[in-house]
Order: structure tokens, then C-alpha cells, then sequence
């Protein structure tokens, strides 16, 4: 049984605007121990996913949920907030994207690890600041017991996002839900987060939903990815998978948008045409095809389902495309061709609406 | 921080020196009735008159009327006497002040005990039915004259004219004694006085930290502290309210040290014998010496409760270094 498995997950806000559709029908799942990475753009409902899955959503009132969550063949969505806060912090754990907001000025760095602890487990506070003493020694923090006594902003951002995962991991928990983790840090200080995050997980064991807008950084951590799109997964597989043969014109996009260091320097990166849809008017059939290349007139009145593709079913995409198309435009693409070269050679007729027309005007 | 809090208080005595020398002018260059025939009576003969216009100091001209009280307030401590009445000025204020003291400190004991915890409830309520009553009756509060509120609730509740006597000995100051040496006697006569001055207060606070809460209960470090499994009170008053309620100090600072200095509408509404009557009485006497006094203590309270807020304010926000 998986560690997290996530059933048909639907979450909706109500809004002055409308209804904010963030998560329509999303479904994966995480085994002990394993990383999953879920990729899109902001507004793609990445981060509203995982924060129902912590049961955090409960807080906004004017949340509509439904679907399954099941952790531990527990679902979270329908156990009470008792139960739910009991998980937090302690079987989940959950860091956040800017360290400086996430971690409340007021209180020294020792005190909000202490609080995490004994939200928990019935110990004394100063087990409770050896435990995090010995948590900030692990995620590399220099001098640990003088930085237990160091408020968040005497700290540098990449410290602060090491003591968020500190705090994260202080109760050892199964499952760590990374949102964004490295956006708000300088480059070099990225790595070093990421090479921390993965060495954590292999030491403690730990599972890892690392929510991100950057294929680059999952490249790394992750063992299953999620491309997820306008609040549903356009395409999921393992990683090697997913980087040797995507299969989803979105996902092209964001390999695009990705600087290589392979390719020569010349090379121009190609951005996705077009900015992301809105969630509550969402475009009519594929939610993407205002802004693929490859749109046919079809295109915009199905709904492409998530199904599979190749022999072993684990990798899924949701693209209206024949599979023998996806596969001739990527190698095109792959061997450098632009969107409109690759169209032609892949035989993919320009039926839709002048994609290049649509891309200037948005952009 | 020692540094800055004695360059802080080097700095009040520069504000007091010149507020007293901006009321000086004030008072010398407005028109107003001439102290020495307001203190010689009727029919008083020229030579009472001048006799006491030396006496008084008031034959010295301006530079050298201001000389001597400067002299006298800022190297001896000594604020002069009445023109009015003879008495000793420190020793009037000093007289007065208890009753000041203990109006000011009551209200805002109750304005704290209300407005406190009706803004938490409107800020975690927002936009239902508590929220919308609570900022209603704030509003109410707000808009309602504290003098006009004092009289009403004089009419309903007083002892002699009252229509339902509730609280016993409102309105009739007693002549003798300090909330120190007849708590009773005093606490029940300044009961109406305390919920009368500390509504509009009460009102303010509570929207204050309303609109405080509300704007904290969304920042970042709120959801740490969910996904940490905190449980929900500790979230809404360890992290919530702890950082809502801080800018609190400082308009609580602001507000005390002008009610220390005197709450004249209340004082005069309600009949107690605070520093806020003695300075209208004196204003209208031309008694300078006592407006004086009454207006170096209010300046005083002002910038010394300032100074305390910026040092509280030091050890409640970590990030605030002098």
C-alpha cells in the first residue's frame, strides 16, 4: 500500500469572482520513502493539493473539497481536526517557500523547534531543546546550541530554510511536503538545500512531495513526477521517463524553459507562449490549447482524459494527440527543432488556431 | 539602548523647555483679562494694584518674567504660586493628580478588558454575525461625544437624578481621601466615569486589533504554525494575537499619557477634582502659573510615556535593536 495515495482529489473556493476551480479530479500517489515531484506553473493548483492533503485548506472557509486522501490507508478528508493536527507536524510535515515569513519573528529559533516537538510528545522543554539542538546540527546549521537562542531574522535565508526543515523533521515524520523550498534562495544556496533534502530523505527514510515550478529541481530529488496543469495532471511517470521521452506538449514547454548546459550556448530558451489560464473561466476542452503549438480543431471541445502510455503503465499523459504524433514532434523537438519545424515534420496539421499569433498577442 | 534612553530624556527636556515657553507666549501676547485686577477684586486702589503686580512679578516684562519662572521651574523644581488663590502650584498639581491618576488607569483597565477581547472575537469571526456586532456598537461608541455620553449616562444612572440608580455614588466625587485611602468610596463614584471615558477607547482598540488579527491570521507563519499541529487556540494566541496585539503599547502609551495629563470633558461632566478641571479653571482664571504646571505635566506624561513605549516595545518585537 502506498504511503500517500490522493483519489480523484477535487478542491474549489468560493470567491467574490465565481468559483475558483484550484484541483479538478487529481490523483497520485507516494510510496515510503519515495519522492514524488509535482510540477506547474503558479496557479496550477500544485501547492492548494498538498496543503488539503495537510488538511490546511480546512482553514479558509470558503473551501469545497472532495475526493480521497488516504495516508496510511487513513482518509484525512474525512477524519476529524483533532485527528488531522495530530498527523501534522508529527506523520506529515510541511516547509514552505520563504523562510522569513514562514517562521514567526517573535520567537526564538530553539523556541519554535521546541513548540514543534512538544505539540507531540509529552517531554520536558530542555529534551525538547536537546532534540532541537540535535535536529539543527543535522541540517548543517554551524554551532547549533547558539543558534537555538537566535531569533529567524539573525539568520541568513538559506539557514532559515535549513531550520524550517529542522523543524519539519524534528518528529520524524513519514512524509515531508516541500513547497518550493528553493524559490526564495539565491542559486547557490539552492543546491545546497536540494543536496540536504535528498540526503534526509535517504538517511531517515523519509517520503518527499517536492512541489516546484522548475523541472531542474526535481531532475534531482525526485523518483515520480506530476506535471500538473489548470488544476489537473497532464502527465505523470517516473522521473528518467519523464526527462528521456515526455509525452505532453506542456511539459516540452517547461524542458524548454529549462538553460542546458549540454546544448550549445547559442541555443535560445523557448518559452511557453501565453501566461496560465484562469481558474474559473477554464478554457474549454484541453485546458492547454490556447497555448500549444499542435492544437487541432478538436482539441478545443475535448476533455483529454489521463491515460496511459508504453508497456509497463506507469507513465500517463493527458494530450488529445496521437501517441505516434507526441513521439515523432519530440524527437524533432529533442533533436533542436523549433515547434513550428517539429509540427511539420511530425506530419501534425496547423488546423488550430496560429498558435505564434495567439503567443505574441498574450506575451 | 542606555545611551539612547539618556539622549532620549536630554531630548524631553528640550521639548518641555519649549512647550513652556510656546504657552508662555501664548498667554502674555493673546488677550486675556489681566491677572492682577482678577486677583485685586473690585475696587481695588492703584496702589494694591501695582503692589501686587511686583508681587506677582508681572512689572518685569517679557524676558524677564519668562527668566524667572525658567529659573525657577527648571533649576528648583518650584512652579510658582497661584495668582488666583496663593497656593503652591506643585503642591496643587500633587493634590490633584490622584484623582487624574486613578480615572485614567481604571478606564483603561476596562477599555483593555473590553476592547480586547471583542476584536479577537470580530478578527476570528470576520464578516459574521459577532464581527458585524461587535463593529457596529464600536462604531456607536466612536461616534457618541464623550461629553454627551457622560451627561445621558449621568441622567440614567446617577445617584441624585438618576432614573435607575445602578451605580451607588456616581457623580458625587468624595471631598476627602484617594482611590488609595477609600478605594470604595472612590471606585463607585468613578465606576460611571471609567465605562463613560473608556468606550470610545474600547471601540478604537477593538478595530485596531480586529484589523490587526485579521491581517495576521493570514501571514505565513500562521500556517507554519497549523502545520506544525499546534492546536488552534495556541495558534490564534502564542502567534496570532502575540503579534497583533504589540503595536497595541504603543497607541496604549500615546492615549495614557494624554489622559494622565488630564481628562478635562469627563472631569468636568462627571465633577472630579483632577489636573483636567484644574487646567480649565486656571484658563479661565488667567492663572499662568497653574496653567503652566498643568501644561509642563501633561507634556511631561506624553514624552515620558513615549520613551517607556519605545523601550517596552524594545523587549516585545526582537527585531527592534536602538
Amino acid at each position: 500500500m502506498a504511503l500517500l495515495e490522493v483519489r480523484d482529489l477535487t478542491v474549489s473556493f468560493e470567491t467574490e469572482d465565481g468559483v475558483v476551480q484550484a484541483v479538478d479530479g487529481v490523483s497520485y500517489s507516494v510510496e515510503r520513502g519515495q519522492a514524488l515531484g509535482v510540477v506547474g506553473e503558479s496557479g496550477s493548483g500544485k501547492s492548494v493539493s498538498s496543503l488539503t492533503v495537510m488538511g490546511l485548506t480546512r482553514f479558509d472557509g470558503n473551501a469545497r473539497i472532495s475526493g480521497q486522501v488516504l495516508f496510511d490507508g487513513q482518509d484525512l478528508l474525512t477524519a476529524s481536526d483533532d485527528e488531522l493536527r495530530r498527523l501534522r507536524g508529527n506523520d506529515i510535515a510541511m516547509i514552505f517557500q520563504d523562510p522569513l515569513s514562514s517562521l514567526h519573528p517573535f520567537y526564538k529559533v530553539g523556541h519554535q523547534l521546541v513548540e514543534a516537538v512538544r505539540a507531540h510528545r509529552n517531554i520536558s522543554k530542555a529534551q525538547a531543546l536537546d532534540r532541537a539542538v540535535e535536529m539543527l546540527a543535522l541540517v548543517g546549521i554551524p554551532d547549533p546550541r547558539r543558534a537555538v537562542d537566535s531569533y529567524p531574522h539573525e539568520f541568513s535565508g538559506g539557514m532559515r530554510q535549513r531550520a524550517m526543515i529542522a523543524m519539519g523533521l524534528i518528529n520524524d515524520p513519514k512524509l515531508l511536503i516541500a513547497d518550493e523550498p528553493t524559490t526564495a534562495l539565491d542559486v547557490t544556496v539552492q543546491a545546497q538545500i536540494l543536496d540536504l533534502l535528498q540526503r534526509l530523505q535517504r538517511e531517515l527514510d523519509t517520503a518527499i512531495v517536492m512541489i516546484t515550478h522548475d523541472l531542474g529541481v526535481v531532475a534531482e530529488v525526485a523518483d515520480q513526477i506530476a506535471v500538473m496543469y489548470a488544476g489537473r495532471i497532464v502527465e505523470q511517470g517516473p522521473r528518467d521517463e519523464i526527462f528521456a521521452a515526455p509525452r505532453h506538449p506542456y511539459t516540452w514547454g517547461l524542458l524548454g524553459s529549462i538553460p542546458r548546459l549540454d546544448q550549445p550556448r547559442g541555443e535560445a530558451l523557448v518559452p511557453i507562449p501565453g501566461s496560465p489560464p484562469s481558474l474559473i473561466q477554464r478554457p474549454s476542452g484541453c485546458a492547454f490549447h490556447p497555448r500549444c503549438h499542435y492544437v487541432q480543431e478538436q482539441h478545443k471541445r475535448v476533455v483529454p482524459a489521463l491515460e496511459q502510455i508504453g508497456e509497463n503503465g506507469a507513465h500517463r499523459v493527458a494530450c488529445l494527440l496521437a501517441e505516434g504524433q507526441r513521439s515523432a514532434l519530440w524527437a524533432a523537438l529533442g533533436a533542436g527543432a523549433s515547434p513550428e519545424a517539429a509540427r511539420v515534420a511530425a506530419g501534425v496539421s496547423s488546423e488550430g488556431a496560429p498558435v505564434a499569433i495567439e503567443g505574441k498577442e498574450a506575451g | 539602548m542606555p545611551l539612547y534612553i539618556l539622549g532620549r530624556i536630554a531630548w524631553m527636556a528640550v521639548v518641555l523647555v519649549v512647550i513652556t515657553f510656546i504657552t508662555f507666549i501664548i498667554f502674555t501676547q493673546l488677550p486675556s483679562a489681566d491677572p492682577v485686577l482678577l486677583r485685586a477684586g473690585r475696587n481695588a486702589s492703584p496702589e494694591l494694584v501695582e503692589a501686587l503686580r511686583n508681587q506677582l512679578g508681572l512689572d518685569r516684562g517679557f524676558w524677564g518674567q519668562y527668566w524667572t519662572f525658567f529659573q525657577n521651574t527648571f533649576f528648583h523644581f518650584d512652579l510658582g504660586h497661584s495668582y488666583q488663590n496663593n497656593v503652591d502650584v506643585k503642591e496643587q498639581i500633587f493634590d490633584r493628580l490622584p484623582a487624574t491618576v486613578a480615572l485614567a488607569f481604571g478606564a483603561m483597565v476596562v477599555w483593555l478588558a473590553a476592547g480586547i477581547p471583542i476584536g479577537i472575537l470580530a478578527a476570528l469571526k470576520r464578516g459574521r454575525w459577532p464581527d458585524k456586532l461587535a463593529m457596529g456598537a464600536a462604531l456607536v461608541a466612536i461616534s457618541a461625544p464623550v461629553y454627551w455620553l457622560g451627561l445621558v449616562s449621568l441622567y440614567l444612572f446617577s445617584k441624585d437624578i438618576g432614573v435607575v440608580e445602578i451605580f451607588q455614588g456616581s457623580g458625587s466625587y468624595p471631598t476627602t481621601g484617594t482611590i488609595l485611602t477609600d478605594p470604595v468610596g472612590v471606585s463607585s463614584a468613578l465606576l460611571l466615569p471609567w465605562l463613560v471615558l473608556a468606550a470610545s477607547f474600547a471601540a478604537i482598540y477593538a478595530r485596531f486589533l480586529r484589523g490587526n488579527l485579521s491581517e495576521v491570521m493570514g501571514e505565513d507563519y500562521i500556517r507554519t504554525a497549523r502545520a506544525k499541529g499546534l492546536g488552534e487556540r495556541r495558534v490564534v494566541f502564542r502567534h496570532g494575537v502575540r503579534s497583533a496585539i504589540t503595536p497595541i503599547v504603543t497607541i496604549l502609551g500615546l492615549d495614557l499619557g494624554i489622559l494622565l495629563g488630564g481628562a478635562i470633558l469627563t472631569e468636568s461632566v462627571f465633577n472630579i477634582p483632577g489636573i483636567g478641571r484644574l487646567a480649565f479653571d486656571s484658563i479661565q482664571k488667567s492663572d499662568l502659573p497653574t496653567v503652566q504646571g498643568t501644561v509642563l505635566l501633561g507634556a511631561f506624561f506624553i514624552i515620558a510615556l513615549n520613551l517607556v513605549v519605545d523601550i517596552v516595545y524594545a523587549f516585545l518585537d526582537p527585531r527592534v535593536r536602538y
